[in-house]
């Protein structure tokens, strides 16, 4: 029985992604980890695919199809088998081209979300600083009015597609205070005083994370994304999307994680029969599955009232929280199922286990999670 | 469809949260039976723990029609679906007694179940249209002194003497064992058979020999009535045989399914409600100036608690939805108990440490919820058997 929010027709596009994924990308992720860096053709390939516009209509070059379409991508990404090619989409599909959609002018959809649906632009969002993260009201990036536009200058950091991207996605301060009400966005292309640097990092190592230092950097008047001061909505209106998407990619990589591990138990002998014989191993296994499931549960039950219009700000929060450390300990814990060969790069649990731990920093960190949910919990619901 | 920055600064509580498994029915249900808790229950959770719950709340309870909710209507039944049993499950924690949830539990959905799917018209008849008025009190024989979960090792012996069936064995850490008027029996009538020598029977409680050896005392539970019982030559007629002759082990595995989804259901709530008790003492509790719920990590304890809560409750409803369609989802029943009775007794302990000595306290209840949890990681198949059945249905 297929578990709802997802009908028939979902399952039908995930087999289609799943095929797609196993053939022509799963195979390089070996290489892209080792060279530190996939493809730009990754992104015309999933273009030609429609896999980069599933949520955005058709006159826009993409698939005409919602956020439950867009969920089964999210999810079949884990079987790439690297995070970091898995991010180096999801930046481009979820975080950088979604406020274009949302707060885009026809201009602005023209020049940069129908290239980008096609593979041949590809985004970053540009919002945290080595000075701030999770505190978005800390940047310190500023944008100053000049004749026909505005001159940036700062750094962002961390920013996944900081090397390749054609187009930032930037959040700049357009008052001296900054903060809630003083800071907008930019849609900033690669040029003249825009330089990045790519970072060494834990896992995620096909991705070019990058810090991004701009340097009186012009931008013309129609450079400016949705309302002027009015940045703050714009960061807030994609977290709960955002969230959805990493949850929904733990949830895709608890899975098959799973099911290589049990697999491997099998087949593993040890003292005169197969791992999965010894009865720890088997509760390992099973406890494992029970926490997939968990985590299932709860992701698709904020996706089901996201996609209804609910604004489920608690569920979500819950479902980002909740997903990521269990698919880090998940993954732990096929580490430790493998023995030594789990430690050894070329298994691919060592690189699963390292990609994994991102989840409870990124998209706002665990601690950020329990931040919103205590807030919600102060002020429960009128009896 | 997005969050606004408006709706993240100031989120809408009032949003619809009702899952969709539940209709308004459900919902006027919910609310009769936490008004009846609340108000007919509650008051006198604490001298129950002391001299276990009255028979009366069986009638009280048959009279309002929760007895059998989701039972045929030919029997006295309201005809409801499966969720309205959810639905008790989870409102009876308002009664703020574990050991009275568990032997309303026992009666509704571990005993009832097999006479409705098993039974003959008579013993329908005689058993179940009274039990669920509430006159009738029963009870549901499993486990003995040396078999637990391994059914297997199951000892009590029925044998065939002309009409009769005579019975000799005994049982222990049975729910409503010393209030019940019949008792569900697991017994071996066929020694060399394996799974197949196992036969239900229908043994009324006042037959001679039937012998009602103990209260047991335990860590929690206090107001439900636990019994060790023997059966000594116990005689009862071939009608007293419940379902088929060798049949008794699939019967009562079949039935344990739904009870354990219920059970589930019914830890979820009880979580909820021990978080939602402990968040209020947490706004009320002073400690260094400020209301200790405003301490960040007092408030991370209680974002952790509720996304475990949240999760919880979603794989019972998901779950609960699959089992309602005609599946028959061991696995994910297994694991839905697994998760729900650890987040239970997680929740219980963490409420403890918030509330400090007072938690420690009798007084504040805190103390007998998490007394009561912990027997959700025993009862019903442990953790262990749970994990079992998971590994097993992988093929592991």
């Amino acid at each position: 029985m297929i578990q709802p929010p997802f009908s028939e027709e979902h399952e039908e596009l995930r087999s289609s992604i799943r095929g797609f994924i196993d053939r022509e990308l799963a195979p390089h992720s070996q290489q892209w980890e080792d060279a530190k860096w996939f493809p730009d053709e990754v992104f015309p390939k999933l273009a030609a695919q429609g896999l980069l516009g599933l949520k955005y209509p058709t006159e826009l070059g993409g698939q005409g199809g919602d956020y439950l379409h867009e969920a089964v991508m999210c999810e079949e990404m884990a079987r790439i088998g690297s995070g970091g090619t898995a991010a180096g989409i999801g930046a481009h599909v979820n975080i950088a081209t979604p406020p274009i959609w949302k707060f885009g002018t026809d201009e602005q959809k023209q020049a940069y979300l129908v290239p980008a649906i096609r593979g041949e632009k590809i985004g970053a969002l540009g919002i945290t600083e080595p000075g701030a993260g999770s505190d978005v009201a800390g940047l310190r990036t500023s944008a100053e009015r000049v004749d026909g536009g505005w001159v940036l200058n700062g750094e962002k950091t961390y920013i996944t597609n900081g090397v390749r991207a054609h187009f930032i996605v930037t959040a700049a301060k357009t008052t001296p205070e900054g903060g809630h009400h003083g800071i907008s966005f930019f849609i900033v292309e690669r040029g003249e005083g825009v330089t990045s640097a790519k970072l060494e990092k834990l896992g995620w190592h096909a991705s070019d994370t990058a810090t991004i230092a701009y340097q009186d950097v012009f931008v013309p008047e129609e450079a400016l994304l949705g309302e002027l001061h009015g940045g703050f909505k714009l960061i807030m209106a994609n977290f709960q999307w955002e969230r959805l998407a990493m949850a929904l990619g733990a949830v895709g990589a608890m899975r098959m994680a799973w099911e290589r591990t049990a697999q491997f138990a099998r087949e593993r002998q040890a003292f005169g029969r197969p791992l999965s014989g010894h009865q720890v191993i088997r509760h390992k296994l099973a406890d494992l599955a029970a926490s997939a499931y968990q985590a299932r549960c709860v992701t698709y039950d904020a996706l089901r009232r996201f996609v209804a219009g609910e604004e489920p700000l608690r569920e979500v929060t819950m479902a980002k929280l909740l997903t990521q450390r269990a698919c880090f300990e998940l993954m732990d814990a096929c580490l430790q199922i493998h023995g030594g060969a789990g430690y050894m790069r070329e298994v691919w649990v060592e690189r699963a286990a390292r990609d994994a731990r991102l989840g409870p920093i990124g998209g706002g960190s665990d601690e950020i999670m329990r931040e919103i949910l205590g807030r919600i919990l102060e002020a429960p619901p009128a009896p | 469809m997005a969050a606004t920055a408006e709706s993240v600064l100031k989120p809408d509580f009032k949003s619809e949260k009702k899952h969709f498994i539940f209709t308004d029915e459900h919902e006027a249900l919910r609310e009769s039976i936490r008004n009846f808790a609340t108000k007919e229950l509650a008051p006198h959770a604490e001298e129950w723990e002391e001299t276990t719950f009255p028979d009366s709340v069986f009638r009280r309870m048959g009279e309002l029609g929760f007895l059998g909710l989701d039972k045929p209507e030919e029997y006295g039944g309201q005809g409801g679906d499966y969720y309205s049993a959810l639905v008790l499950a989870e409102e009876i924690t308002n009664a703020n007694s574990g050991g009275l949830a568990m032997g309303v539990a026992v009666h509704t959905d571990m005993a009832m179940p097999p006479i409705l799917a098993f039974g003959s018209e008579e013993q329908k008849q005689e058993w179940v249209v009274p039990a669920i008025k509430g006159e009738k009190i029963l009870c549901l024989g499993i486990t003995e002194p040396d078999a637990g979960s391994d059914v297997k090792g199951i000892k009590t012996r029925a044998v065939r003497d002309g009409d009769d069936y005579v019975i000799n064995g005994s049982k222990t850490y049975i729910t409503n064992g010393h209030r019940a008027d019949v008792i569900v029996l697991v017994t071996k009538t066929d020694p060399d058979a394996g799974y197949d020598g196992f036969t239900l029977f229908l043994v009324p409680m006042d037959a001679p020999g039937v012998i009602r050896e103990k209260k047991l005392e335990k860590l929690g539970m206090h107001a439900s009535d636990t019994a060790l019982l023997a059966f000594q030559d116990v005689r009862v007629p071939a009608s007293a045989v419940l379902g088929q002759v060798g049949k008794g082990f699939y019967h009562i595995m079949w039935e344990l399914q739904g009870e354990r989804l219920i059970g589930a259901a019914g830890m979820v709530a009880g979580a909820q409600k021990c978080f939602e008790r402990t968040l209020q003492y947490a706004h009320e509790r002073k400690a260094f100036g400020r209301e200790i719920g405003k301490f960040q990590v007092i408030r991370h304890k209680f974002a952790e608690m509720a996304t475990k809560i949240e999760s919880a409750r979603q794989m019972t409803y998901i779950t609960a939805w699959r089992f309602n369609n005609g599946e028959y989802p061991v696995r994910e029943i297994s694991m839905s108990k697994l998760i729900a009775s650890r987040v239970l007794c997680e929740v219980a302990d963490e409420c403890i440490q918030i509330h400090g000595g007072a938690g420690y306290m009798r007084e504040y209840g805190i103390e007998r919820v998490w007394r009561d949890a912990r027997l959700n990681r025993i009862g019903a198949g442990t953790d262990e058997i749970m994990l079992d059945v998971i590994g097993r249905s992988y093929g592991l």
